[in-house]
């Protein structure tokens, strides 16, 4: 059960070492072993404080236990699986007995390395604990070993570590982890360790059994929206349903006197109905006559933003590449190809909707959350409650999906504009319709390209500028220097091609009247659509086959070629299908991860699309789990299928016109393409794969629609009615 | 009003108006969070409980609709042979991502079987296309229901 192996602890625990010996001792179990973890880029003020302080990442009781305070979420990706199968791989234990613990905010002590903050996100969750956590478990294993040795008197080079046990084979003695916390607590902690040779490794690389499953399967996991402090009202809301718009009126008799509806408040631009249970909420909220001054977006739609942004690339933006000479070699050109692509909105639609508990007291304040950010909802609650950080209590759950969404802290900082009002705990949850209509969307990008090709086909020049939102610049400010930010640019620069003469130009552009976030596959959910979608335009312009005009651009990029032949290999590329079906490759470098995909679409004469298979080449470098890399392949492409087929958030009037699964749909069973995962073996470090498979699949799609139908899609979603046969 | 509705075996007590859907009277005034909210509109499935053994969506359900009728929710229907079947072929078969929805797929899954031992993909279409993952687990969800299925077949 996930009780079992996660439990929330609220923020206010203090790490340092003296203190978390003397918690493990009042817990009554025993002594507490809190390791020394060394930490690449770890800028832990309490470690250069204290000199020889732990980390707190990993305890082991007296009980044998292991505690790893865990610093990533899981949602889904099966981090709570694969963490502690680095640490259980050096430290010799099976990995069902190192228990999860959410860390507590704290961005001194768990940011993560690549990030700089404590979130999880941008597929980087075992990139970033690859060294650190091996590191942990192996210096874990050798102050134990230190401290069996010492009591039997041997040299510790003649003992070994195995299943939680130190042994002496000489003479047959063993000791449990257990019973070796309290004296390994005082032994020195070496100054470096050696890791195992991938060769050694026993429990990377194969698969394991998630340990979150059995929760999740009989209906015991608890997620944020789970969340029952004693006494909790339950509240939903209805916001301005324009952006920046504010509450005029409220005429709130009938939502009194439905009953078990407790309270109404009223903010500016919200107002909430606070209830015994989320039916009297609702029914209150229906009951409620609101009026809205819609504020200076009321007549916004979304041909304004794509027009903005058109504009935009117009004139110049920051260079994010350049090699060579690319209006040079443009001008000289044979042929010259040109285009323009375009990518919607599109809303995140987790299953869980957004909620967030809220208790307010009148000097601290209490919240549970499911959260890939606690640390921000920590800060960013704390300014709307008007109390220092230290004040606010976060007790991080389960994430019914994040997808990006739960990065952002703005759904804390609402539930405690309304707890302010409320007496004792409340659960403020979102409707469907409030989720979709007030999410934070993934940008609209306008992409303006082109390549000059030689005699041959082969690309000599090739220019690339886009325009849109920096999410980044709002999310973490120091990340967007000189105009550019690493995310809106992955997956448009730093391609495999060798393309000699290159330049790529990004302009943020902020939409106004609708904001912005990531959103899974974040920059390349666009970039790789666009350049995937291009160059198998300049592929059909050379007339070559759109794998073998690929291939030949890749001869500085051994590991993309080889997944492009694996995909091609196991797809049957150039195998004939029926009329009316058609396959498209795509190529991708991102998060780390090199892949290639084949999907094979078919197109109705109506024009409706239908997915039938994906065939996945992947070299992910070491591969932790291969059962989680196969689960995120399948699942990026479900959910970048979605948006492909369906996804778009539109605007008409300053509102977003799409509110619950109707009328912003979702790929479903009998839409389900068939998924072929074929994962090359590679020493290289981890790569991401929470992410790839979105950005992935998409221009796989399209291009398999213009092999089917020989019509290129430049703008997404696909339009049945550009497809549809004349009758 | 009060209402007597019989959940999991157990017959309890909850006075709320009459149109209150189920799934508010299971996860707030029972506090049985076994069962999501997904949509408020039967289009997700999230809330999926069986009805006298019929996948039936809480989320639209009303609590006076249901009279002496025994609803099973995810809490218990690993006590049903057909839900025991389904739990371990998604343990198995590793179903789960962010797990959110998977308490409606195995309510679904296993209101299926039971009435179906030996589905088709058609049958699993027809009975599964109405729970959304969002993670996108149909793959394994299918193979799921095809192993519990199997298991069916040889009276396990």
């Amino acid at each position: 059960m996930i009780r079992n192996h996660v439990v929330s602890r609220a923020s206010n625990t203090s790490l340092s070492r003296r203190r978390l010996l003397q918690a493990g001792t009042a817990a009554g179990g025993g002594l507490i072993l809190s390791v020394f973890l060394p930490f690449p880029n770890h800028r832990s003020q309490a470690a250069a404080e204290d000199g020889f302080a732990p980390n707190a990442f990993v305890r082991i009781g007296s009980d044998g236990q292991v505690v790893l305070t865990m610093p990533y979420v899981e949602m889904g990706q099966g981090t709570y699986t694969s963490i502690p199968m680095l640490i259980a791989e050096e430290l010799e234990v099976n990995p069902q007995q190192v228990r999860l613990e959410h860390a507590p905010p704290n961005e001194k002590l768990y940011a993560n390395p690549l990030l700089g903050v404590q979130a999880t996100g941008n597929s980087n969750a075992i990139r970033g604990a690859w060294k650190p956590l091996r590191e942990a478990g192996a210096t874990a294993r050798i102050i134990l070993v230190a401290a069996a040795a010492a009591r039997w008197s041997v040299d510790p080079a003649s003992c070994r570590a195995q299943d939680g046990e130190v042994v002496h084979p000489p003479t047959g003695r063993r000791l449990k982890y257990g019973e070796l916390a309290t004296e390994a607590a005082k032994m020195p902690v070496p100054a470096g360790v050696t890791l195992k040779a991938p060769a050694d490794f026993k429990l990377i690389g194969t698969p394991a059994k998630r340990l979150d499953a059995p929760a999740k399967v009989n209906g015991t996991a608890v997620y944020g929206i789970d969340a029952r402090p004693p006494g909790v009202k339950i509240a939903t809301l209805a916001q301005s349903p324009v952006f920046g718009g504010r509450v005029k009126s409220v005429d709130d008799a009938a939502a009194k006197a439905v009953k078990g509806v407790r309270q109404i408040v009223r903010l500016d631009d919200a107002v909430a109905v606070v209830a015994d249970h989320m039916g009297a909420a609702k029914k209150g909220l229906a009951a409620l006559k609101i009026e809205w001054d819609d504020g200076p977006h009321a007549n916004l739609v979304t041909a304004d933003v794509a027009r903005e942004l058109e504009r935009a690339t117009l004139g110049s933006g920051a260079v994010a590449q350049s090699i060579g000479d690319a209006d040079k070699a443009m001008a000289s050109a044979a042929t010259k190809i040109e285009a323009t692509y375009q990518v919607p909105f599109l809303a995140h639609a987790t299953m869980e909707p957004m909620n967030c508990t809220v208790h307010m007291r009148w000097d601290a304040c209490e919240i549970w959350i499911g959260s890939q950010a606690v640390a921000r909802v920590q800060a960013m609650a704390a300014k709307a409650a008007g109390l220092p950080p230290e004040k606010v209590i976060v007790h991080n759950h389960l994430v019914g999906g994040g997808f990006g969404r739960r990065l952002e802290a703005d759904g804390a900082v609402r539930a405690v504009e309304i707890a302010k009002h409320v007496d004792g705990p409340v659960k403020v949850v979102w409707t469907r319709e409030e989720d979709i209509q007030h999410d934070m969307y993934r940008p609209y990008w306008f992409d303006r390209i082109s390549a000059g090709l030689n005699e041959q086909g082969r690309p000599v020049a090739w220019k690339n500028r886009f325009a849109g939102s920096s999410v980044i610049a709002r999310w973490l400010p120091p990340g967007f220097k000189d105009g550019l930010d690493p995310d809106s640019t992955e997956g448009a620069i730093d391609l495999v091609y060798d393309l000699p003469n290159f330049h790529v130009e990004f302009v943020r552009a902020e939409p106004l009247g609708i904001p912005t976030a990531f959103w899974r596959s974040v920059g390349p959910s666009h970039n790789v659509f666009v350049t995937e979608s291009f160059i198998d335009e300049l592929a059909a312009a050379a007339k070559q086959d759109a794998v073998a005009y690929r291939r030949a651009l890749l001869d500085k990029s051994p590991r993309a070629r080889a997944v492009l032949d694996l995909a091609a290999e196991k797809a049957g590329w150039g195998q004939a299908l029926p009329k009316g079906s058609g396959r498209g490759v795509s190529l991708q470098s991102a998060f780390g991860s090199y892949q290639a995909y084949v999907a094979e679409v078919e197109v109705s004469k109506q024009g409706t699309v239908r997915v039938r298979r994906v065939v996945c080449a992947v070299d992910c470098g070491t591969v932790v789990n291969p059962d989680t890399v196969e689960a995120q392949i399948q699942s990026g492409i479900m959910f970048g299928a979605t948006a492909a087929l369906y996804g778009e958030i539109s605007l008409k009037s300053g509102r977003v016109e799409q509110s619950n699964f109707d009328t912003y749909q979702v790929l479903r069973m009998n839409e389900a393409p068939a998924i072929d995962v074929h994962i090359v073996k590679s020493a290289e470090p981890p790569g991401g794969m929470g992410e790839t498979g979105t950005s992935a699949i998409v221009p796989a799609i399209a291009n398999a629609i213009f092999a089917a139908t020989g019509k290129r899609l430049r703008k997404m979603p696909i339009d049945a009615g550009v497809l549809k046969q004349a009758a | 009003m009060a209402f007597n509705i019989k959940v999991n075996g157990n017959t309890q007590s909850v006075d709320v108006d009459g149109d209150t859907p189920l799934l508010w009277v299971l996860r707030d005034v029972l506090g049985m969070t076994g069962t999501k909210f997904g949509c408020g509109m039967a289009l997700c499935g999230a809330c999926t409980v069986h009805v006298d053994g019929v996948a039936t969506r809480s989320c639209i359900t009303a609590i006076e609709s249901i009279g002496s009728s025994a609803i099973t929710t995810i809490e218990a229907v690993g006590a049903t042979a057909a839900g025991a079947k389904i739990q371990k072929a998604w343990l198995d078969r590793e179903v789960v991502q962010c797990g959110y929805c998977q308490s409606g797929q195995i309510m679904s899954a296993s209101a299926l079987l039971a009435s179906n031992p030996h589905p088709t993909d058609s049958d699993i279409d027809d009975a599964m296309s109405g729970n959304i993952c969002r993670c996108g687990t149909y793959v394994r969800i299918r193979e799921a229901i095809r192993q519990a299925a199997q298991s069916t077949g040889q009276g396990g």
